[in-house]
């Protein structure tokens, strides 16, 4: 026995690191399938890492005070040796991990990735992607810049029109009447400690859940049907090498792209940094036109397309949170033959399209001041967009699938 | 494979068409004449700087010493260019109380130190020459790209007084262009010069690191391309036994 040997064996027996090993890279088994779709799920868990190590590096120059804050990101951009590079890694890693989290939902949407027995990945997927959602909302007040401040204004206030205790609600999550120095520190804690915690633990039942039922793939078929005599899937591969190796891959491409925005077009054209957050925050100056950034459009856009009830916009509030809930329903929600979209037939496809053109458009239209036509338009994607989940039931069911195959294909 | 590119490459081609989400003015702004590599015109643009708009405006996140990057001395700077503060190592601050200011001009007038983030190059640079003589505001100056500005056309005595020509919009009168009413010191071309260095300046106050970061982005992306080739083939070589 080696020294080597004799450590690990040492550790084995106080610790089963031999055995994590084992269960979750050498001997788990992963569709040998996987296509470009793939990759995305790895890239989440690298951008929430680089978030991470960056986000520890802002935060020991960054000052999380109304009066300090926009002062201390400048003195980070400037004075603070490769401050520039890190604060433009967390800006450009924020926007990338909603670009690249939007990939991996829409692979679970081709391929029936949510659907039984995967249902609980799905639903910490939807958890995580809420939580993400707040952090990024949480952390992009921090620069206090225009846009941080009256972006918060507006998502804050829409507590406000829930009825009988909206305002107290709002009063409550701001800690003041408007946005101000409490409600920094108290977004500046959710966003360093709070939901990054909340994060990784989501992040981690994710993957304990997904090594637990195995992989989907392309194809929607289960590989742990047909096994070998030592028990292993006939279409599984060990993910350590052969999916660690082709990762590596995919990371360093994706490091192009990123690096391409970090150190070429780190605004992105106003798209990852509005050029209005250049400008400190000004209570008493409203921006001639106030939008999130490009990640919550969607649903900002839903949120204006729904009229007004009596003078309150709840409805629309209530439209827009009804947008992402109905997500977590979407196992249930699919009574399709198949999984995958290769063998699903032309509804369900055309369907999808559907889906993801009104779920661009409304993009867009979130990003665009509101007009008639626009609101128009917003209305027509809106509805779309519900009428993909809410008729799912019906039109999974009637459409014309293909046979799956018995194992997975090229 | 190749089908799952496709998919993702036609999801890209709609994007670009969504990519004109910020400006949208409805002012038309002239093309800035900016060179970051120009060390001689953002030196003048720094000379001007100090010299007409740190007055009133600061920059309040910029340092004297910063301006070593332009190729100048410590000792150059504090000769010449040291103004409102008493050692380079200091921001660029304005002596002038935000209370004064506000009192005379309106409103404070705002830190200029990433004003070109904020504004962006073409309209600093229409901004600055589109000033014209107006007897009805209260400076005696407006302007045709920021109507009603409290801000008074600081270098006149450069750029001299403009006179604006009107043109019928419908039923409104409106600004077509800016002729000379009285020259100034110099002439409207080299005024355009001055504002072009002027302007340049403010771009690489903005973001002083600019020039640097593209270039190690091209160290890194090299270095990225050469890494590719390795990972490349490394998943090659294991995958070669996968049926």
């Amino acid at each position: 026995m080696t020294g080597m040997q004799k450590l690990l064996g040492w550790i084995d027996a106080r610790f089963p690191l031999t055995a994590t090993i084992r269960a979750h890279l050498t001997e788990y088994y992963a569709p040998k399938n996987f296509n470009f779709w793939y990759f995305f799920g790895s890239l989440a868990l690298l951008v929430l890492v680089l978030q991470i190590v960056t986000g520890i590096f802002l935060t020991m120059n960054y000052k999380p005070d109304a009066g300090l804050a926009f002062a201390s990101v400048e003195y980070i951009m400037r004075d603070v040796d490769w401050g520039w590079m890190i604060r433009y890694m967390h800006s450009t890693g924020a926007s990338m991990f909603f670009v690249v989290v939007y990939l991996h939902m829409f692979r679970g949407l081709m391929y029936g990735s949510y659907r039984k027995p995967r249902e609980l990945i799905w639903i910490f997927g939807v958890l995580i992607y809420l939580a993400l959602m707040a952090e990024a909302f949480m952390g992009y007040l921090l620069p206090w810049g225009q846009m941080s401040f009256w972006g918060a204004q507006v998502i804050v206030n829409l507590f406000a029109a829930v009825p009988f205790i909206g305002d107290d609600l709002s009063l409550w999550i701001r800690g003041d009447y408007v946005i101000s120095d409490a409600t920094l520190n108290r977004f500046f804690a959710f966003h360093v400690i709070a939901l990054p915690l909340v994060l990784l633990a989501l992040v981690a039942v994710h993957l304990v859940a997904l090594h637990e039922v195995g992989s989907n793939n392309p194809d929607g078929v289960e590989i742990k049907k047909h096994k070998d005599a030592n028990g292993k899937p006939l279409d599984g591969i060990p993910f350590h090498p052969y999916y660690t190796v082709k990762d590596i891959v995919g990371v360093v491409v994706f490091l192009m792209v990123f690096s391409a925005i970090v150190f070429f077009t780190p605004e992105m054209g106003g798209w990852f940094l509005e050029r209005d957050n250049f400008v400190p925050a000004d209570p008493l100056k409203t921006p001639e036109h106030i939008a999130p950034l490009w990640y919550f459009t969607p649903f900002y856009a839903i949120l204006r397309a729904v009229p007004p009830l009596f003078g309150s916009q709840f409805p629309g509030v209530v439209a827009m949170g009804a947008a992402i809930v109905l997500m977590f329903f979407l196992p249930w929600l699919d009574r399709g033959k198949v999984k995958s979209i290769r063998y699903r037939g032309p509804i369900y496809k055309f369907m999808l399209a559907v889906f993801v053109v009104s779920f661009i458009g409304l993009g867009y239209l979130g990003t665009q001041p509101s007009t008639p036509v626009a609101t128009m338009f917003a209305r027509a994607f809106s509805i779309l967009y519900f009428l993909f989940f809410l008729l799912m039931p019906w039109y999974t069911a009637i459409d014309k699938t293909k046979p799956e195959p018995e194992r997975v294909t090229g | 494979m190749m089908k799952s590119m496709k998919t993702f490459v036609l999801l890209l081609a709609v994007l670009p068409t969504l990519a004109f989400a910020s400006g949208g003015h409805a002012v038309h702004l002239d093309k800035a004449p900016v060179d970051l590599a120009d060390k001689e015109s953002l030196q003048r643009g720094a000379r001007i700087f100090v010299n007409y708009c740190l007055n009133c405006h600061s920059a309040n996140y910029m340092r004297y010493s910063r301006l070593q990057d332009l190729g100048l001395s410590e000792d150059q700077i504090k000769q010449n260019l040291l103004f409102t503060a008493e050692k380079p190592g200091e921001t660029m601050g304005v002596a002038m109380s935000r209370t004064d200011a506000k009192a005379w001009f309106g409103a404070t007038p705002p830190d200029l130190t990433v004003i070109a983030r904020s504004r962006g190059a073409d309209w600093l640079y229409s901004y600055l020459r589109g000033f014209y003589r107006d007897d009805s505001r209260p400076t005696g100056w407006n302007n045709t790209v920021f109507e009603k500005v409290g801000m008074p056309h600081v270098m006149w005595s450069l750029q001299g007084e403009m006179r604006p020509v009107y043109r019928k919009d419908g039923e409104h009168e409106v600004v077509a262009r800016l002729e000379l009413a009285r020259p100034g010191s110099v002439t409207l071309a080299e005024y355009d010069a001055m504002v072009g260095d002027l302007v340049n300046y403010l771009v690489w106050m903005g973001e002083p690191v600019k020039m640097q970061r593209m270039q190690i982005g091209l160290i890194v992306l090299a270095f990225l391309g050469i890494f590719f080739i390795f990972a490349y083939y490394l998943k090659k070589e294991y995958w070669k036994d996968v049926h």
